[in-house]
């Protein structure tokens, strides 16, 4: 039950009219699925994962280490009700229920590449909203540096949160220019669903230029920072996972190669031909190459 | 047919059941039901197995040791062919399946990272093993033969290494692998005739 209010979505586009009250739980969607303003296809037209792939095969370690486990178990994770906590260099801060994140933004489907740190990728039609639109509603001031990110800590809702294999709560974070950057994106959905819980529901970052692990999951906590944030797998493994984590063929990750992938898209029999080229920020240079001119990318990886 | 003993009847059935996984792997191809990352599926069943062969291989020695079922070393070939056939699969797999118009860059992988480095130079010596399997290659070699069989724990170390270095963050798989290695060596030491044995004991640990 989205609160997103089903209602705001059902009429199209969560406008601005819409209503608290009309969030309530009756007005759930049986099929959950979301209205969007618009579509954007930024993957080129290239052939998409299927629903049932990008939503069986995840990384999502606070359920499993398993690609399977997140879907698996799952099931008992509740991402209604859900609220934000906004703080950090910002006039406005404090905790925001999920339907006041999303009541200003009309929602877009977005169709991207996601390039896995692992060297396989999709291409996801995810419905959200840039996220620079939901950053200056809080006025970040001048001093806000970066943007940090936080994923919920639910060890009885989150099986996987058992076995530390990562030094929880997981966390990532952004440069200010790249949070404000118009392709990075809030997600609250996929395939024009709602988020299922495998996925990040019901709140996820989606940056499509940078390995999927910058992608947040299950977002509580937003905040504005000065300086670099610490983020969970560069903490983990700093000479393996940088704080950019941008998609570069050119820059191998210390124990396998970056300069091709492993594409999972379509269906039917699909052994072969898998493997295609990588492309700096994952295709999306022209847009944001800019945001790195100047910088070692190889330092700065 | 005729078996010369309970041991030799049973080969047939043990040919099968090391068949059957990979019977499984290209059942599972041919219907696509290999899950949303098939390559992947194909890679780590073929890998998994080629370890388990491996470490099922060098298990025997400890197991005619302790158990004094000394017959069993008649199953170490079989065991130690299908973990080189299962680690020929899992390459092959790995160059035509997995890296597919790329093959190419196996050399530059094979030089520059160092899982891929260790799985290659498994492969590369257990040929040699495979090659000196035979009854013939061990009368040829004599003393030698068992110096050079001796690899095979390299060989399984070394696979556990490569399975090690490839996992992102969740050791735990390959870190029982270790482990199950480990104990093999150590029973291994254990299960060897101590030098200052007397010569008879030795012969007879031996046999």
């Amino acid at each position: 039950m989205l609160g997103l209010g089903a209602a705001a979505l059902a009429t199209g586009c969560g406008s601005e009219a819409a209503s608290p009250q009309a969030t309530a739980p009756q007005a759930k969607l049986p099929d959950k699925s979301l209205a969007v303003a618009r579509h954007v296809d930024d993957a080129n037209g290239e052939a998409q994962t299927t629903y049932t792939d990008a939503t069986h095969y995840n990384n999502f370690y606070e359920f499993g280490a398993n690609k399977s486990d997140p879907a698996a178990r799952s099931g008992r994770f509740a991402a209604h009700p859900w609220s934000v906590e906004i703080a950090g260099l910002a006039e406005k801060t404090g905790r925001f229920t999920l339907e006041d994140i999303l009541k200003n933004h009309a929602l877009e489907e977005r169709v991207y590449r996601m390039r896995c740190v692992e060297a396989w990728s999709m291409v996801i039609p995810w419905v959200g909203f840039p996220l620079a639109g939901l950053l200056d509603r809080f006025k970040p001031l001048a001093s806000a540096k970066y943007v940090a990110f936080t994923t919920v800590e639910r060890p009885a809702q989150m099986p996987g949160m058992a076995d530390r294999i990562l030094d929880w709560p997981y966390r990532e974070g952004l440069r200010m220019d790249e949070a404000m950057h118009p392709l990075t994106l809030l997600a609250v959905g996929m395939y024009g669903r709602e988020l299922p819980n495998q996925n990040g529901a019901p709140l996820r970052l989606i940056v499509p230029w940078k390995y999927g692990f910058k992608g947040i999951k299950s977002i509580v906590k937003i905040e504005f920072v000065e300086s670099m944030p610490r983020t969970t797998w560069n903490v983990m493994a700093p000479d393996e996972y940088g704080f950019y984590a941008n998609v570069n063929p050119a820059v191998d990750h210390p124990r396998w190669s970056q300069k091709t992938e492993r594409r999972i898209a379509g269906t039917g029999f699909n052994l072969f031909g898998n493997r295609i080229e990588t492309l700096p920020f994952n295709g999306y240079a022209e847009q944001v190459a800019h945001l790195y001119a100047g910088m070692d990318l190889h330092k700065y990886f | 047919m005729v078996f010369r003993d309970r041991i030799a009847a049973t080969k047939p059935l043990v040919f099968v059941l090391c068949l059957l996984p990979f019977a499984h792997l290209v059942w599972d191809a041919m219907h696509g039901t290999l899950g949303t990352d098939p390559v992947a599926q194909l890679e780590h069943r073929s890998g998994d197995w080629a370890l388990r062969l491996l470490l099922a291989t060098l298990a025997i020695t400890p197991l005619r040791r302790f158990t004094g079922w000394h017959r069993a070393v008649r199953f170490r070939r079989m065991l130690g062919l299908f973990a080189f056939f299962y680690v020929s699969v899992h390459l092959l797999i790995y160059l035509f399946v997995d890296l597919g118009g790329y093959w190419a860059d196996i050399f530059e992988q094979i030089a520059k990272k160092p899982y891929i480095t260790v799985g290659f130079a498994a492969w590369l010596l257990l040929i040699p093993l495979a090659l000196t399997s035979t009854q013939g290659a061990m009368r040829r070699l004599g003393r030698h033969w068992q110096r050079l069989h001796r690899l095979a724990y390299l060989i399984a170390l070394l696979g556990v290494l490569h399975y090690y270095w490839l996992v992102k963050a969740d050791h735990r798989e390959p870190i029982l692998y270790l482990c199950a290695w480990i104990a093999l060596m150590l029973a291994r030491l254990r299960a060897r005739p101590r030098a200052d044995a007397p010569r008879s004991n030795a012969a007879r640990l031996r046999t």
